[in-house]
């Protein structure tokens, strides 16, 4: 100890020097980082948001052209589809994840012998990439020797289910496959939050006689806010960038009619070779993100700041 | 009158643990079904298929669908099965991964340890990174790529998912450095020690669950993305989520089923794989990126 300090007044030139560098260091290693978020985040943004305002097509052409593609966008009737179907497949993914996720969590928690086995099984699908999990469920879903064939060998001659090839109701297949495979998340964020809920206050309100529907609801649940909330945040953000499962599931199709705002986007922009449209889509879904996430997260952050 | 009461409460409450178990046994007949109806469709032989249903077993068990689907069968024009996109995704996601982790380690141990006047604000500047919908950057990184001589190739996807996959690996470890006590690093800064050394010799050591998690997360990501793999690649550089994709859309004649279940386990294998051999890290990265969002 002594002796370094002893040495560092020796060669005192070289030690201010070496300070220098070591207190450039830490800058210099994030630096490359920071670099690449403002270039490939921030700066790409900003790119994307000029071609949204310019007239390109096959190939990005930078003079400005005012709102066009922004008015073409929201007079296309296939974005407007997209935008609906955002709606339904976001309300009711989200909405069965959470439902579901919740309900699961809750059943795990009344010592279940098994708990670990059976929590894997829930969660498993979401080792698998949305690619494979639409494979599997376009082959469950395909009336021909799917699900529907199965059921009316069962004797019920006239069963239907052919949701995946009727325009209209593709979406709602889109909504089980993507609920099958992220609700063990949920699932698993609910049961850490379970855990966590402070036994006294329980105990307690067992020797006040409450009843553990009464429990459920009134004490534990609530207290669950903030997995509700982080929950929610991740699940409208899964629901938004939604591109994969339904490329893999029904490619949008019948028709355009399980379009959602990505699969447009990549079509416009990479088949359709309408980039500036493209852009202009893109720019709306970064616009759809802040405006869901950015309360969300200010009110869980202000809760945060009061609440706990 | 009291004995009675006591074996009714006994007798509902038998009956509501038999109600939850049993609830829990269908929820995961359900999960499952779909894992089942893959592995048992590929085994089974075309006729098979179309004589048996869905839950039907394979009447004799055949590797003719998942030898064709890794060797031969078409995705596209080209009919070399699923083999090469294999290799291709191998030898991209390992590089990505580990290029990845390694810098979030280091951004995570400068965010923590060496923090400077701003860097709060700089690390929340990196995390939106985590938010924003990647459709907003391809236009500009497809032409980028061009620019750098490095579109459709593995360099190229390898960039791609390390940019992109930093705010993830940067809040990991930042995450799990902020826990650790700083008098452990001050005491050797006193006694001289420079950046590099407390790195090597301190922090690492402390390190494995979390290069662990990061590890698992990002493979599992760069692995399973199919939006990067189809708007940066083409042909025979494609990764094997894309080529899954193909497979399955390709039709000459005949649907093969079996083929595309074949296919689709061999796409999801990996993961699946890591998954249940270190399911616990797993959960531990779904749920740190959560703390955040």
């Amino acid at each position: 100890m002594t002796e370094t300090g002893a040495s560092g007044k020796l060669v005192h030139p070289q030690r201010r020097f070496g300070d220098y560098i070591e207190n450039a260091l830490p800058k210099v290693v994030l630096g490359p980082t920071l670099l690449c978020a403002l270039i490939f985040v921030y700066g790409f943004i900003l790119w994307t948001g000029w071609l949204s305002f310019t007239d390109s097509r096959l190939l990005p052409r930078y003079e400005l052209a005012g709102f066009v593609q922004y008015v073409s966008l929201f007079q296309n009737e296939r974005w407007w589809t997209a935008l609906g179907n955002l709606a339904i497949f976001g309300g009711l993914f989200i909405g069965v994840c959470l439902v579901t996720g919740l309900l699961l969590a809750i059943l795990l928690d009344q010592r279940i012998r098994a708990e670990g086995f059976l929590r894997a099984i829930y969660l498993y699908p979401m080792a698998l990439s949305f690619i494979v999990t639409g494979t599997a469920w376009r082959w469950i879903l395909n009336p021909g020797l799917g699900l529907q064939n199965l059921v009316r060998q069962l004797g019920f001659e006239s069963f239907t289910f052919d949701w995946i090839v009727t325009p209209g109701m593709s979406i709602y297949t889109v909504v089980i496959a993507g609920a099958w495979q992220s609700t063990g998340f949920v699932m698993a964020l609910f049961l850490a939050g379970l855990r966590g809920v402070d036994d006294a206050i329980i105990k307690a309100a067992q020797v006040d006689g409450a009843s553990s529907t009464r429990i459920y609801t009134s004490i534990i649940i609530p207290s669950l806010r903030p997995v509700f909330f982080s929950s929610l945040i991740i699940l409208s953000h899964i629901a938004i960038k939604s591109f994969d499962l339904v490329m893999a599931l029904t490619g949008g199709g019948p028709g355009f009619s399980s379009d959602l705002p990505a699969t447009f986007m990549y079509t416009f922009a990479f088949n359709r070779n309408q980039i500036g449209l493209g852009a202009a889509s893109a720019m709306i879904m970064l616009m759809t993100v802040v405006a869901i996430l950015v309360p969300l997260m200010y009110a869980e952050t202000r809760r945060g700041h009061h609440g706990r | 009158m009291a004995d009675g009461h006591h074996t009714q409460t006994a007798g509902s409450h038998r009956v509501g643990r038999i109600v939850i178990y049993a609830l829990l046994v269908v929820f995961a007949l359900y999960y499952l079904m779909p894992l089942f109806v893959m592995v048992t469709t590929s085994l089974k032989t075309l006729d098979d298929i179309r004589t048996g249903n869905l839950i039907s077993l394979p009447r004799e068990i055949s590797f003719d669908a998942w030898i064709k689907a890794w060797s031969s069968a078409c995705s596209g024009v080209s009919c070399n099965g699923l083999k090469g996109n294999f290799i291709n995704s191998v030898s991209f996601v390992l590089p990505a991964v580990a290029i990845s982790t390694l810098i979030g380690a280091f951004n995570g141990y400068v965010l923590t340890m060496w923090r400077f006047r701003g860097s709060d604000v700089l690390f929340t500047l990196l995390l939106i990174g985590c938010f924003i919908p990647f459709q907003v950057v391809l236009l500009p990184m497809a032409q980028t790529l061009g620019y750098l001589g490095i579109a459709n190739s593995i360099p190229g996807l390898i960039f791609v998912h390390v940019v992109y996959g930093l705010a993830f690996t940067t809040l990991f470890f930042r995450n799990f450095y902020v826990t650790v006590p700083p008098d452990l690093t001050k005491a050797a800064r006193i006694d001289g020690a420079g950046f590099f050394t407390i790195f090597w010799r301190i922090i690492l050591p402390l390190s494995p669950a979390i290069i662990v998690v990061s590890v698992i997360w990002q493979f599992t990501q760069i692995w399973n993305d199919f939006l990067f793999g189809v708007v940066f690649s083409s042909g025979e550089r494609q990764p094997i989520t894309v080529a899954l994709n193909n497979l399955v859309n390709t039709s000459t004649g005949v649907k093969e089923y079996n083929v595309d279940m074949a296919a689709a386990i061999i796409a999801g294998l990996p993961t699946l794989f890591v998954y249940i051999v270190a399911g616990k890290y797993f959960l531990r990265g779904l749920t740190a990126g959560a703390v955040k969002g």
